[in-house]
């Protein structure tokens, strides 16, 4: 189809307009669309546009409790708020997804289509998130077997949950030092370190320091 | 070496296949919040993890800070796809490593803090899954990552969390194009969560038939559910395009014909060369020679001179600043030099 204006490119924005059962239709292409009114906000539009509408979409419904609170969510570690997300489609730090999550639930299910994560977990320090997720999920399937009296299935999850914390306490009882792969060695080890590591946030070792010479 | 000028598996039609995982450090804010001290904390923390890391990789990487990196440098790596455009935004606080098989880049500081890619000649997703899963855990053995139990990898922005993988194959599909069937290809792509882009990324044209396939979806699929998606849909590509050569051969015989030794008279004797026709001319010439019509040159020669033929490329050959009209004259030189010495090693053998 060609741009109902010019007649010359192809129409490839195209517009609908029902107004009190009146339907009109207009199929242009993109330089004659940018030169009217009725498409200044439609064309061009990149993903942060769509974000901030989808994100916004909630907000317009008022049978949405969140469009009674008028003050817009903020992100109390590192201060961004949500206007600030809308204009720039990023978010600010890794909290963020905690303090707009309620904005971020409506995106993900449309960009994403899932808003949760099934996919490779991190060796060192996703392990144990994992664990406490699959055990909250365990210990909610086991409230409700109770409640409907399937008891047999309560039991198998118990054990399941049972075994699930135990191989979680004996990690912790034989702490690794993170970045170590160990289970290569198949005799039994004592730990050799027994210090353990008490800021996990420091990753500095003497031995890259002595190594890399960042002193001299 | 580089990927660009190797073999690879189905080369007649995939370029090239990529994957790219987003990763950021937990407990710093991420690039578009961050201070300038604590980006260049991240970027030792990563250059630590790869160069002086207890698990290691098994090809040496230099690591660039960008500042450092002359423009026209910078610009290179772009047109070689080894770099973004964001991380050369960023030059001031970006930095990179770089594998001396110009496969495996870490970017860091570009939209999040790292972004890892494997990039790899021809058609092989899982190939280039495998590498980056290993250069993943490597820097992961040293740097924490900021990742949450439910959304998985934290990123800047939210087409990325999950998994934060893309993985794109990069394909010259002139026939498919030619007979109008990219938009359905497209339209049919979409439904399953694919994207398709031009060939240097988002926003950008299909100069020279070159499209990007890439999954759009990054949070509730499998790393490899989503490489074997994409690596199912590619397949069928393939073979469409093929087909549709094979049509195009068929029906429009001579007039196809014609068509493709005209796109190697003019790249053998042009004097200008702008960057659309040049990539138009050399996507003709790639599918002449693939399908046995024009004489068999390597595609790796060709595309490494479509790599060569880039702005950025043409005006470090000529070693001097160049305006728009003298790229194109520079690039139609080389060219032509390029394609002289191609004919001579023919006649010759």
């Amino acid at each position: 189809m060609l741009c109902q204006e010019c007649k010359q490119k192809p129409a490839t924005v195209h517009l609908v307009k029902i107004i009190n059962d009146h339907k009109t239709e207009l199929h242009l292409c993109e330089d004659c669309a940018r030169q009217r009114e009725d498409f200044m906000n439609i064309t061009p539009f990149s993903v942060n546009d769509l974000i901030a509408s989808f994100m916004d979409m909630g907000k317009e419904n008022p049978a949405n409790p969140a469009y009674e609170n008028p003050v817009p969510s903020k992100c109390a570690v590192c201060g961004m708020d949500y206007n600030q997300f809308r204009k720039i489609g990023r978010l600010g730090c890794q909290e963020c997804y905690k303090y707009f999550g309620e904005e971020l639930d409506p995106v993900l299910r449309r960009i994403q289509g899932s808003t949760v994560h099934t996919g490779k977990v991190p060796k060192r320090c996703g392990s144990d998130l994992v664990r406490e997720k699959q055990l909250a999920e365990w210990r909610a399937e086991l409230k409700k077997a109770i409640e409907v009296e399937a008891f047999e299935k309560a039991a198998e999850l118990r054990d399941k949950i049972k075994e699930l914390e135990q191989s979680g306490n004996e990690k912790q009882e034989n702490p690794k030092k993170p970045g170590t792969d160990t289970p290569e060695h198949p005799e039994k080890e004592k730990p050799k370190n027994p210090e353990k590591p008490e800021n996990p946030e420091k990753p500095e070792n003497p031995e890259a320091g002595q190594l890399g010479g960042s002193e001299q | 070496m580089s990927w660009i000028n190797e073999n690879g598996p189905i080369k007649d039609v995939v370029l090239s296949s990529r994957t790219r995982l987003a990763r950021n450090v937990a407990r710093y804010p991420f690039p578009a919040a961050m201070q300038e001290k604590q980006a260049k904390e991240i970027a030792e923390k990563v250059r630590k993890s790869i160069q002086d890391g207890k698990s290691r990789l098994n090809t040496d990487f230099a690591f660039l800070y960008m500042k450092d990196v002359p423009v026209i440098e910078r610009q290179i790596l772009v047109e070689k796809h080894l770099a973004s455009q964001d991380l050369m935004q960023n030059y001031e606080v970006s930095a990179m490593a770089l594998d001396s098989a110009e496969k495996v880049t870490v970017m860091v500081n570009e939209e999040d803090h790292i972004r890892m890619q494997c990039i790899l000649p021809g058609f092989q997703l899982n190939k280039a899954w495998e590498i980056l899963d290993r250069v993943d855990d490597v820097v992961e053995s040293e740097v924490d990552y900021a990742f949450d139990k439910n959304f998985g990898y934290l990123t800047s922005c939210p087409t990325n969390v999950g998994t934060g993988l893309r993985s794109s194959v990069m394909m010259h599909l002139p026939a498919l194009t030619a007979n109008n069937q990219m938009n359905a290809i497209l339209q049919t792509i979409s439904k399953i969560g694919l994207t398709a882009r031009g060939i240097y990324g988002e926003g950008t044209e299909a100069l020279g038939n070159i499209y990007q396939i890439s999954n759009q979806i990054t949070l509730g699929s499998s790393e490899e559910d989503i490489i074997n998606n994409l690596t199912v849909a590619c397949r069928q590509i393939v073979e469409n395009e093929r087909m549709a050569r094979k049509a195009l051969l068929k029906f429009n015989g001579i007039q196809f014909r014609d068509a493709i030794w005209r796109s190697f008279g003019i790249l053998c004797h042009a004097r200008v060369l702008e960057l659309k026709e040049f990539m138009t001319l050399i996507s003709q010439v790639r599918m002449g020679i693939s399908m046995g019509i024009l004489p068999n040159i390597n595609t790796e020669v060709l595309d490494t001179l479509m790599t060569e033929g880039q702005p950025a490329g043409v005006r470090k050959k000529a070693g001097r600043q160049l305006d728009e009209m003298e790229v194109n004259i520079v690039r139609a030189d080389l060219i032509r030099k390029a394609m002289k010495e191609i004919i001579n090693k023919e006649t010759n053998s």
